[in-house]
């Protein structure tokens, strides 16, 4: 897999997210950073990550000016030529704030800034990022965030229900999210975003490998397409 | 030229903020507070002095960025 993972002044979860992509990377070709004032992204790539973190110190709202930081031009431009986009915690706020996905991530309704362990459902094992999964299996992943909250209108809540794209639900829900949601997908189902961490769960010393397998799911349809 | 853009949660948008400072005022003894809505202003200096062509220019600002219009509604105000 060729991946890229941009930084933006606040990122905070990039290395981890490098560490997690390099486990299905080659040695020659490792995850490359990319610094969001560059228009452009390297050649070649399979997949963009927008890591979490704290973009622009969430200034306005979380993930909106890292949104229209130059770089993003170019990872919207991937987006609509088919190529993989993951977005996870800050990351997702970016894509939604972008328009890659819909929706909005607001304040937690509790107010509260979440960090913990939690469980998943993996509400769909048929996309690129989830094929390693079944459907329905509970997963653990780390959550860390203020701002999960998974707002969006009727229409649009229906249409991911019923095209698939609920990707990832929370079992007990931790930020007021609707329908539980706690990771969605694109149209072509090729954009991620999600508020959970796959990246910090992906070796046995962490606890677990539940979200490397979000990975090995990537690398693997890249492998068989 | 000074405008000044409010913006707001869309009715119906659930805001635990405005929430827990009703639930705030009530414990200062401020009764009869049915709903606390919070939102933001944001002031703006311009070169343009049109009011016309200022309220457009700002409005476009907050369609690209100052206002999430998935959420929020925005009003501007010519200073």
């Amino acid at each position: 897999m060729r991946a890229a993972v941009i930084q933006f002044p606040g990122s905070n979860c990039d290395r981890d997210m490098a560490v997690a992509l390099n486990k299905f990377c080659s040695e020659k070709k490792p995850a490359q950073m990319v610094w969001h004032k560059e228009s452009g992204l390297p050649k070649n790539l399979d997949l963009v990550a927008i890591p979490g973190g704290f973009s622009f110190g969430d200034y306005l709202r979380c993930g909106a000016i890292a949104a229209r930081s130059p770089i993003m031009h170019a990872v919207i431009d991937f987006a609509k030529k088919g190529g993989f986009v993951l977005g996870v915690c800050n990351g997702f706020q970016v894509l939604t704030e972008s328009g890659l996905l819909p929706g909005a991530l607001m304040r937690n309704s509790n107010l509260k800034f979440v960090c913990k362990n939690i469980k998943l459902n993996v509400e769909t094992s048929s996309s690129n990022f989830t094929s390693c999964y079944s459907k329905n299996e509970i997963i653990d992943t780390p959550i860390a965030h203020h701002d999960g909250n998974y707002n969006a209108d009727q229409n649009t809540l229906d249409e991911l229900k019923n095209e698939d794209r609920i990707a990832f639900s929370y079992v007990n829900n931790p930020n007021g999210s609707m329908n539980n949601i706690a990771g969605i997908l694109s149209n072509n189902r090729r954009v991620l975003g999600m508020m959970p961490h796959p990246e910090r769960l992906n070796d046995p010393m962490l606890g677990g490998l539940d979200g490397n397998r979000l990975f090995q799911s990537l690398s693997e349809s890249l492998v068989t397409s | 030229m000074k405008v000044r853009v409010n913006v707001t949660l869309k009715p119906g948008v659930l805001d635990p903020q405005g929430a827990a400072v009703r639930h705030s005022l009530g414990a200062l003894g401020f009764d009869g507070v049915n709903k606390v809505r919070q939102g933001k202003v944001i002031e703006l200096d311009l070169n343009q002095n049109d009011p016309e062509k200022a309220k457009s220019q700002v409005e476009n600002m907050c369609e690209k960025l100052l206002a999430n219009t998935v959420i929020e509604n925005y009003s501007v105000e010519i200073l």
